[in-house]
């Protein structure tokens, strides 16, 4: 009996000191975008809120409620989940405070390398890593003795070759839809060829060139190759597509594999799906992929005491050996402790490529925005490709002059 | 009614109008005309996982210093309304000089973004109103000549349209349409073209949302139809009867004119209504191909993390004065009408 009531209490302090951390007061509000890794550690978060108040908001369009919400004093969230291009907007507007004393004072499990120091200043705390990689279906290039490709050009060849056989009509699929999505897309692309999107040292643009060129012809190519309404399909779109057995090839988020190799769905298809690293273009020895990084920053419009505690709950997550031990599969933790699984491989054949992170400048949100609006009438032939790199330069010279960039 | 009496009636609605319509207008406009101030930038070390870069950044105390001073940002008088995305008063004399043949020159200008949107919302008002108008009158009379028995559920089936919010009206209609949808595979099938999609092909998606457009704006102009024929007399219906008078020239001679305010009056809504078309280009994904006023304004606001507030401002201010300019000739005439009747 007693020692039943021994392990009992045992069992019991222990979890407590293991997932209290003691918060007495405070509030927490966190935005977050919407992906399984990013539920999970706001999940992991979540266990150590003691008697703070909690509350989250995941949502895909992140990116239009944060500078609004971050703007209002006090500001509507104690912390936002960012990534490379989404901390710009904050840091442009002042809304994100220095983390400094709170790594200091809480921060322990923490690694140096987590921290994203801009002028000296610790202004977010990175959790995972992230970027676009091949996807393939093994069973469908075995058949047809298809090799993994390992360049764009070689995906244009295997599927055209799969198209020809008759198996898939549409056997790439990229997300493409106008806007955001196709923007990232000619990032990467652009990045794969050596390209720069700003003449160096200023905000003047700089795609008109036969990079941008080579870009375009090359992002058209995959395009024919992909289901006719490609300028619809976000990554959710075609993940489905890929779950239908629509598509071989595929060009799709790290932080997506998990959700994609889940037991949902056709169990051949997910056994025969396979990642690989993100592929070279034009020659280049670069992968044409951009590295991201999501990582939390707090609201600077809001109290010390929220920001306390609110940096209390995520530390314990992104120093959380169980969390990434446990979900190991949704992400490549940059976590201590973390053994990158078969999902990672990704990301990793990435960085070891020495793909680019995501240019994290100021008007790269401008240059981000015209691409997505300007390029769909090249993609639908309707415009030139030197037409439609004219049009991204000048829609974001008139915008840049507007935001004073230019 | 006496002119006090109005006064005092009208008092608090008119308040009410100034505070929530008239000063955001008032404001709105203000904003139009100022810029953000220049940056200040700033080179820093950048470090994140993948390693460390000398950058650029916002020189945040130098910026609120200048934000300080002057908080509604640097003056820009009609800068933004004649700059690319707006007006592109330059854009367009360089065109009309450079250029060789006029269809050229149509060429260019309707690729600038601000014509590109308001070609397409003119269309869709082209389209989408008078097909509603007659839609919605065609409706009417059938339902009005029908058993009143079966009256009662056919008015309800007819007005789910307007019923059914904008957005999942459209996301319906968009997956139907989806080449793999009952719509869009059929039309494939038909076609017998594999690659035909109604979503990546321009003119199909205007299509698509033009008659979408007709399909859920008909049941308003219906119900006001509707209404308006319960009041229709019917001694004088009744001697055209007698006089042989076919129905077609019953409708044309008897019950148009009765109704002919009404008319107006749907024509003025819609007018309204469609020259903001906004929601069924986000149900229907199809900011590649179609793109209106209300939607340029939207994607300042949000489309791009950087708020830009003076060009959502500066559209804003030019889809007022496009609708007045609309709106003209019919308000015109309402006025005309008015003063014979006094």
């Amino acid at each position: 009996m007693r020692k039943i009531l021994v392990s009992l209490l045992f069992l019991l302090f222990g979890t407590s000191a293991y997932a209290d951390c003691n918060i007495k007061s405070g509030s927490i509000n966190i935005l977050a975008n919407d992906f399984p890794a990013l539920r999970t550690f706001v999940e992991t978060s979540k266990q150590c809120k003691g008697s703070a108040d909690f509350k989250v908001t995941h949502s895909s369009e992140h990116n239009k409620i944060a500078v609004p919400a971050l703007t209002a004093n006090p500001s509507e969230f104690s912390a936002r989940i960012a990534a490379n291009s989404s901390i710009v907007p904050l840091m442009n507007q002042d809304l994100i405070r220095p983390l400094d004393d709170l790594v200091k004072k809480y921060g322990k499990g923490i690694q140096d390398s987590q921290l994203i120091t801009i002028d000296g200043k610790v202004m977010a705390v990175a959790f995972m890593a992230n970027t676009q990689h091949l996807y393939y279906r093994e069973d469908v290039l075995k058949d047809l003795g298809i090799a993994v490709p390992k360049t764009y050009e070689e995906v244009v060849a295997a599927s055209e070759k799969i198209r020809a056989s008759g198996k898939m009509q549409y056997p790439y699929a990229a997300a493409y839809k106008a806007g955001w999505n196709l923007a990232e897309e000619f990032v990467n692309m652009y990045i794969g060829h050596g390209g720069e999107f700003f003449k160096s040292g200023s905000a003047e643009p700089n795609v008109n060139n036969a990079k941008g060129v080579a870009t375009l012809n090359m992002l058209k190519k995959l395009s024919e190759l992909s289901n006719p309404d490609y300028l619809t399909h976000d990554s959710e779109a075609i993940k489905v597509e890929w779950e239908s057995g629509n598509v071989a090839l595929m060009t799709l988020w790290a932080s997506r594999s998990g959700t994609l190799l889940d037991d949902e769905g056709d169990p051949n298809i997910t056994k025969a799906t396979k990642l690989t690293g993100p592929a070279t273009v034009g020659g280049g020895n670069i992968p044409a992929a951009t590295l991201w990084w999501d990582g939390f920053t707090l609201a600077k419009n809001r109290s010390d005491a929220d920001a306390e505690a609110t940096f209390r709950a995520l530390a314990h997550a992104a120093s959380n050996k169980k969390m990434v031990a446990d979900a190991a599969d949704q992400a490549v933790w940059l976590v201590e402790g973390f053994v990158p699984g078969p999902k990672s491989i990704g990301v990793i054949e990435a960085v070891k490529m020495g793909a680019k992170p995501y240019p994290m400048l100021p008007q790269m949100g401008l240059m981000h925005g015209a691409l997505g609006s300007e390029i769909v009438e090249f993609l639908q032939g309707k415009e030139s490709a030197e037409q439609a790199l004219k049009d991204v330069e000048a829609a974001y010279t008139s915008k840049a002059k507007e935001q004073g960039f230019l | 009614m006496p002119n006090k009496t109005f006064f005092w009636f009208f008092l608090p609605t008119g308040l009410a109008m100034v505070l929530f319509i008239g000063l955001p207008i008032i404001s709105t406009g203000v904003q139009s005309f100022y810029a953000q101030h220049d940056q200040v930038v700033k080179e820093v070390k950048k470090c994140d996982p993948f390693g460390c870069t000398v950058s650029i950044v916002v020189d945040n105390e130098e910026t609120t210093k200048i934000r300080e001073a002057k908080p509604l940002g640097k003056f820009n008088g009609f800068g933004t309304y004649v700059d690319r995305n707006h007006l592109a008063t330059e854009e367009i004399k360089k065109f009309w000089n450079e250029t060789e043949t006029f269809g050229e020159f149509v060429d260019q200008v309707t690729n600038l973004p601000f014509y590109k949107a308001l070609i397409f919302t003119l269309t869709y008002c082209i389209f989408v109103t008078p097909n509603v108008l007659l839609l919605g009158f065609i409706i009417a009379l059938s339902l009005n000549a029908i058993s009143r028995k079966i009256r009662g559920p056919l008015i309800f089936g007819t007005i789910l349209p307007m019923i059914v919010t904008p957005l999942v009206g459209s996301l319906v209609l968009f997956w139907m349409i989806d080449s793999q949808g009952i719509i869009g595979a059929n039309i494939q099938n038909l076609m017998n073209d594999p690659y035909l999609s109604l979503k990546s092909s321009k003119t199909l998606t205007w299509i698509t949302i033009i008659i979408y457009g007709i399909w859920h704006h008909s049941p308003f102009a219906f119900v006001v139809f509707y209404a308006a024929l319960q009041t229709v007399p019917q001694e004088p219906i009744e001697a055209a009867i007698i006089d042989g008078a076919s129905r077609f020239q019953r409708i044309k001679h008897i019950v148009l004119p009765h109704i002919y305010p009404v008319v107006t009056f749907v024509a003025l809504i819609s007018l309204m209504d469609n020259f903001r078309v906004f929601e069924p280009i986000i149900g229907f994904s199809a900011e590649g191909s179609a793109q209106s006023l209300s939607w340029l304004i939207y994607d300042n606001l949000v489309n791009e993390e950087v708020i830009l507030f003076g060009s959502a401002a500066a559209t804003s201010m030019m889809t007022i004065i496009g609708i007045a300019i609309l709106l003209a000739p019919v308000l015109v005439r309402t006025w005309k009408e008015f003063k014979t009747a006094r």
